[in-house]
């Protein structure tokens, strides 16, 4: 990513943002809310259209083409805070949905994909219920599933655990601490700073539309490099 | 037929009756052409009004507004009486009344259903943008399944409005319950006077427009329900 600038009209949202990740790599974005971090990692698989700057992802330069966009959203797959299941279909056909349609997989090969990787999430009983019937945790896992069918490279996700009660958040965070621990590349918009410290190799914190720190996670704990950076830690830290 | 109704309920009640219920048909006709065909090009104005064309939306919007500030009347005096003297060309009744209600509905039926596709969540096109899936097929697979919920109750409530929309045919000559009613309420035959003809063509409307009012009803009901 590089000089990349986002305007909603006259709301400066991202700017002038330049960072670059490494295959595997796990980065943590956080800040306070308003900062830009879903419209950085929205930037990248082209859920919004960056104003100015260019972005490359895995070597393809995300243009404002169906082609481009089509291409690099093959490799990403993206978590949302609302889940955003679709609610008329089950589980498992939310999961063999797209395999069909965008790889061409014949049904009997996504739905073995799809159980495959709703075992993985540990949620392959519940894949003929519908989303409704599921608790907010069962849900995210499925949405997690529902990315991997389509085996992508990078992993992004945007508040995974913000809209789940309590109970629930550590499911999804074990998932995704499992999808690390196997070398999956993730991008990940969280306030889960202990599940920062556990699997970041960075944490950038953004503010106003800019990346104020770009830490490995010891350091950007113990030591952050701006005042704002500090003051988001503490606010965070005594809640 | 004819003859059945004379002979079962007299002259002239038995023919009255017989040439208004006749004239009911092409009331229903006229009503179903005017849903299908409108709601073909309520289709093509939904989809072009949800698309990310810019020029594609406006030239929708512009169709919609256009006939939706259009009275009926006026739609049937111009298809019926301007377009055919402008152009120096028979149009018959018939076409002029299918026309006008084709464009009427369209404009209507194609805002209930763009209200109903984007009465689902925003979240379900970008889930389905970030699955790698197109436009169409986020349309066809996960916005439309979901929008018929929420369109089906004001559709069929719609096709009241058409039914109740076809009694103005009969101001171009469209040989409608409307006219033919109208034609025997005015006759000097005894038994045919207006407070007579009248409320049995309300009631024959009545007949045709309340069972659909009661089902858009039953499914409001139902999908409230399931909301």
């Amino acid at each position: 990513m590089q000089s990349v600038n986002k305007w909603f009209d006259s709301f400066h949202a991202l700017n002038d943002i330049n960072f670059a990740t490494k295959k595997g790599e796990k980065v943590v974005v956080c800040g306070p809310s308003g900062s830009g971090k879903s419209t950085l990692i929205r930037c990248l698989n082209g859920l919004e259209l960056h104003t100015s700057g260019t972005i490359d992802v895995l070597g393809i330069r995300l243009l404002k083409d169906g082609q481009s966009l089509r291409k690099i959203r093959e490799n990403i797959g993206m978590v949302f805070q609302q889940f955003n299941l679709f609610p008329h279909l089950t589980v498992i056909e939310n999961c063999t949905l797209a395999p069909i349609t965008t790889l061409g997989l014949s049904p009997a090969e996504a739905t073995e994909r799809a159980m495959k990787y709703l075992d993985r999430v540990k949620i392959a009983d519940q894949a003929h219920k519908l989303p409704k019937h599921l608790s907010g945790g069962q849900q995210q896992r499925v949405a997690i599933a529902r990315s991997l069918c389509l085996e992508p490279k990078i992993m992004l996700f945007d508040e995974p655990t913000s809209a789940l009660d309590p109970e629930t958040i550590n499911e999804v965070l074990d998932t995704m601490i499992s999808l690390a621990e196997d070398g999956m590349s993730m991008i990940c918009v969280t306030h889960e700073l202990a599940f920062a410290r556990k699997i970041a190799d960075r944490i950038i914190f953004m503010d106003q539309g800019q990346i104020i720190d770009d830490q490995p996670p010891e350091e950007f704990f113990l030591n952050p490099g701006s005042e704002r950076a500090k003051e988001f830690i503490s606010q965070i830290l005594t809640h | 037929m004819k003859d059945w109704f004379i002979e079962v309920l007299g002259k002239p009640n038995g023919i009255i009756i017989f040439q208004l219920l006749d004239a009911g048909q092409l009331t229903i006709y006229l009503s179903l052409i005017a849903f299908f065909g409108g709601g073909a090009i309520a289709l093509l104005l939904t989809l072009m009004r949800v698309s990310n064309s810019r020029p594609l939306q406006a030239c929708s919007k512009a169709y919609i507004w256009w006939f939706q500030s259009v009275p009926l009347l006026m739609l049937l005096f111009l298809c019926g009486l301007g377009m055919p003297r402008l152009f120096n060309i028979q149009v018959s009744p018939w076409t002029a009344a299918t026309i006008a209600l084709v464009l009427f509905t369209s404009a209507y039926m194609s805002e209930v259903w763009r209200g109903a596709i984007e009465s689902v969540d925003k979240g379900q096109w970008e889930a389905g943008y970030a699955l790698n899936l197109s436009f169409m097929e986020i349309l066809r697979k996960l916005i439309v399944p979901q929008a018929f919920k929420y369109g089906l109750a004001p559709t069929v409530g719609f096709m009241v409005q058409i039914i109740k929309g076809t009694s103005l045919a009969y101001i171009i000559g469209f040989q409608d319950l409307m006219l033919i009613g109208k034609r025997w309420a005015n006759s000097p035959v005894p038994g045919s006077e207006p407070f007579i003809i009248f409320p049995l063509m309300a009631v024959m409307y009545f007949c045709i427009c309340y069972p659909l009012a009661l089902y858009a009803r039953r499914l409001e009901a139902r999908s409230i329900k399931r909301i």
